[in-house]
């Protein structure tokens, strides 16, 4: 176990150097140049030089990256370009927004997805079953954007259940959980549904029902556990959809997290903001893997690490 | 508009014929605002930083209006300078020594009075390199700018502290539109102490002489600005609390305002719902339109063929359906045909420009050796509605036989292509287009079509370089005599003209300014849409519904 630890740690660590090289590059490849950007339309040569040398971008890119590398060691991400304070500041400042709002989307897309899995499992080749399916592949397919835009309209503006977005109480956390968890939702639903016919269909259900077990006490005694295990190791590689996601559904609830921070400083081309939350997120993405993997073999003894 | 700032401007003249020009600053207040109450606005973009020294953008330049001050401002609502923290100033006949008496009294929000030092202190500080401001080049003008500028100095030799409540500032050449650099927002007072105490984070925690102070700041969240008790300006602001919401699309905003959760959404009324309020009396009757320091047109890159040839750039002119564009965008902007807004001194009510004419258009590319037309490329930003402005345009050239392929690129991108020489031959500038800094003629001349524009990495995207125009431009700057105004006006007046026969530039239009407030908002509309406080402005206007 220690061994297979910290062989995927090290692996981890490589990882997020690629993705930091990858990343670094790219936007040094940028054609925008992000010291005219800071130097605005009023400077003269003289000051945009002059800049361009205090931010050391006229170094070469093997240099600038190398400096990077050695400040991100030391625990510092920068100082953004635009909004001129440390990018580790504005981060921190945000994560737990962000993060809230996965737990939040994990709850909906368990909630939802689970129930609508077993009951489509339940009902199969039922009317129900198949509306069910229909539903979930809305979930998968249905652009972010316009899931939350329109639960807005309807739950918020038009029947007021809901704050019209923003950040801070338990209702302001129902609709961009929901929006940012409905694609979770459709796939697991579709994996809750095949998981659990595959458990119905196994010796010992046919065992529980034989000995005149009620159904309920088949389903949820028997099967669920069983069926739900192999779901729930999926949680960890959510993280990655995730991350996207927040993107779109910050912006729509105007929700303070670091995806919003990232669309910003994106149209902006404020590359140390750019380049912190992609290592953030990569982070994120990388642990949740990871934890996925190590909770597998705990869920599903016939995983085993190696 | 033009009218009023030329009798302030015939005013001020007689003032400074007598040697001095006084303060008038304490103009009425308006006797139906009421004090208190408390006001929630929102903006899509987070508030980057609110140094004034640095802070540039739509959402924090009249936040940093109302936090701190400068030696001059404008009356509310309009583009007429008045003088602010200074009480009055006296300009020398050769227009080159600019002399403020400054205001007493006036204290900064951690209780100090501002002095003369606290003047200079800011001016170095803004042309000091290490600032890193956007707005160094503004102060170009005063003597010594050029060792500050150039880290051989870190004290602006043109401006001395005469005693603590006088300012002396000398500049290398006569400049007319000084006392608009000293309005400014990059020219307001800070304090160094605080400036010395923050660093770098100065802008996060803003200490000013301004009508409001700052009382919370949650990154990403919300600013909360409180009423200044201490404001120098007595009876202003009439606003206890202003509470800015950050991070809410222009559509969500509309949505609360609806609500009633909201007075006023920063970011305007999003396109898409703009013709749904229009429609809706109750709605439209609670938007305010104004005309806005700014034009969007197309460039051509006047070092590139075909674009190098005059009759090619004015059979452009004359082939876009500019009527057209401005339904394309629901009207929220009216028809150009030069370079300056309706709203900026000097604009040309009288000028035809290149009238909408495709038979006219085909036979100058005729004449200039294209009968057939030619292949070029069109940049523009990637957000709405530009591409679609875009396709228009293109329509539109080929009706006379030009191939304009789309490039549809990030701002910054688009922003660099400009910048290099042959990167763009044609560019459309909306979403990037010039807004004047201050309401100068001369403001919309050198960047973007003055010869230092036209370098690498510069504004001027059409490479338009005139040295015959910029001896004028320089001319008509030199001229700093208030009595000369008009002259000087109509000096720019030729300027632009001139520039128009030369076409470097297609004029599409200028945009117009729609503010949608809540019911309980008073005070008057055309502080809604303030030509200098954008988006509003805050430290006058006042709710309706406090008791």
């Amino acid at each position: 176990m220690i061994a297979y630890l910290t062989r995927r740690l090290i692996q981890a660590a490589l990882i997020l150097l690629g993705v930091s090289l990858i990343t670094f590059a790219l936007l040094y490849l940028l054609p925008a140049d992000p010291v005219r950007q800071i130097a605005g339309r009023s400077a003269t040569p003289q000051t945009v030089e002059s800049i361009r040398q205090q931010l050391g971008l006229d170094q070469p890119f093997a240099v600038q990256y190398w400096r990077y590398l050695t400040n991100l060691v030391s625990g510092d991400l920068g100082r953004s370009y635009i909004q001129r304070s440390e990018v580790s500041e504005l981060i921190v400042a945000r994560l737990p927004a962000s993060l809230l709002l996965m737990v939040g989307a994990i709850v909906c897309e368990l909630v939802i997805g689970l129930s609508m899995g077993l009951i489509a499992a339940v009902k199969r080749g039922s009317a129900t079953d198949q509306a069910l399916m229909v539903g979930s592949f809305i979930g998968v397919s249905a652009p972010q954007f316009v899931v939350g835009l329109l639960l807005l309209y309807v739950f918020a503006v038009k029947l007021g259940w809901f704050p019209i977005g923003g950040y801070g109480t338990f209702s302001h956390m129902v609709l961009p959980s929901l929006t940012l968890g409905i694609l979770g939702a459709g796939w697991y639903s579709r994996m809750m549904r095949s998981s659990m016919i595959d458990v119905l269909r196994q010796d010992y259900i046919r065992t529980a029902r034989a000995k005149g077990l009620a159904q309920r006490a088949v389903l949820f005694g028997h099967a669920l556990p069983n069926a739900i295990l192999p779901v729930i190791a999926m949680i960890g590689i959510d993280i990655g959809m995730f991350m996207g996601g927040i993107v779109v559904v910050e912006s729509v609830f105007g929700w303070p997290g670091i995806g919003q921070l990232a669309w910003q400083a994106i149209q902006r081309v404020d590359i140390p903001i750019i380049m912190g939350v992609t290592l953030v997120s990569a982070c994120a993405i990388v642990l949740g893997n990871l934890l996925a993997d190590i909770v597998a073999p705990f869920i599903d003894p016939r995983i085993k690490l190696r | 508009m033009r009218q009023l700032l030329t009798s302030t401007v015939a005013a001020s003249a007689l003032l400074l014929a007598l040697g001095m020009a006084s303060a008038t600053a304490q103009e009425t207040l308006d006797p139906k605002a009421k004090q208190g109450g408390a006001i929630t606005i929102t903006y899509k973009d987070d508030v980057a930083t609110l140094d004034p020294a640095i802070g540039y953008d739509w959402q924090n330049w009249s936040m940093i209006k109302s936090l701190f001050d400068g030696l001059m401002d404008y009356e509310p609502g309009t583009t007429t300078l008045r003088p602010e923290l200074a009480e009055s100033y006296e300009i020398s006949p050769d227009g080159k020594t600019f002399t403020f008496k400054l205001r007493k009294g006036v204290k900064f929000h951690n209780g100090r009075e501002m002095t003369a030092d606290d003047v200079k202190y800011s001016l170095d500080r803004v042309t000091n390199p290490k600032t890193q401001s956007p707005g160094a080049g503004f102060f170009a003008s005063i003597n010594g700018y050029d060792d500050v500028a150039g880290g051989k100095s870190e004290s602006l030799a043109g401006v001395t502290v005469v005693d603590p409540s006088t300012v002396r500032i000398e500049l290398s050449r006569p400049d007319a539109t000084f006392l608009h650099v000293m309005a400014i927002n990059f020219s307001h007072v800070v304090p160094r102490e605080e400036v010395e105490r923050y660093g770098a984070d100065f802008g996060k925690h803003p200490v000013g002489t301004g009508a409001y102070k700052m009382a919370e700041w949650t990154l990403g969240q919300r600013l909360v600005f409180e009423r200044n008790a201490d404001y120098w300006h007595k009876g202003l602001p009439y606003i206890d609390k202003i509470t800015f919401e950050i991070g809410q699309e222009p559509i969500v905003a509309l949505l609360r305002l609806q609500n009633g959760e909201v007075d006023v959404p920063g970011d305007g009324i999003p396109p898409a719902k703009f013709q749904e309020v229009m429609a809706d009396p109750e709605q439209k009757a609670r938007v305010v339109e104004g005309g806005q320091l700014q034009t969007g047109y197309v460039t051509m890159n006047t070092q590139m063929p075909p674009f190098d040839n005059v009759k090619v750039r004015q059979a452009v002119n004359m082939a876009i359906n500019k009527d057209r564009i401005v339904k394309l965008i629901n009207n929220r902007a009216v028809p150009a045909n030069q370079p300056l807004p309706p709203s900026m001194p000097g604009y040309d009510k009288a000028f035809a420009g290149y009238a909408y004419d495709v038979d006219k258009a085909k036979a100058l590319l005729g004449e200039a050796g294209h009968p057939q037309g030619f292949e070029t490329e069109l940049f523009v930003m990637n957000t709405d509605p530009n591409p679609r402005i875009a396709q228009a345009i293109q329509q539109d050239l080929a009706a006379i036989g030009i191939k304009a392929s789309i490039q549809s690129l990030a701002q910054a991108n688009v922003i660099a292509a400009g910048g290099e020489k042959g990167g763009a031959p044609m560019i459309w500038s909306g979403g990037m287009a010039w807004i004047a800094d201050f309401p100068d003629p001369s403001n919309f001349y050198g960047p973007i079509l003055g010869c230092s524009g036209a370098v690498q990495g510069g504004w001027n995207w059409a490479w338009y370089c005139n040295k015959e125009l910029d001896e004028k431009a320089a001319a008509a700057d030199s001229i700093v005599d208030p009595a000369k105004a008009e002259e000087r006006a109509k000096l720019w007046g030729e300027i632009y003209a001139k520039v128009m026969a030369d076409a470097p530039w297609a004029p599409v239009f200028n945009e117009q300014r729609f503010t949608m407030k809540s019911p309980r908002m008073g005070g008057d509309d055309k502080l809604y849409v303030d030509p200098v406080h954008i988006p509003i402005n805050y430290d006058y206007v006042y709710v309706n519904d406090v008791q």
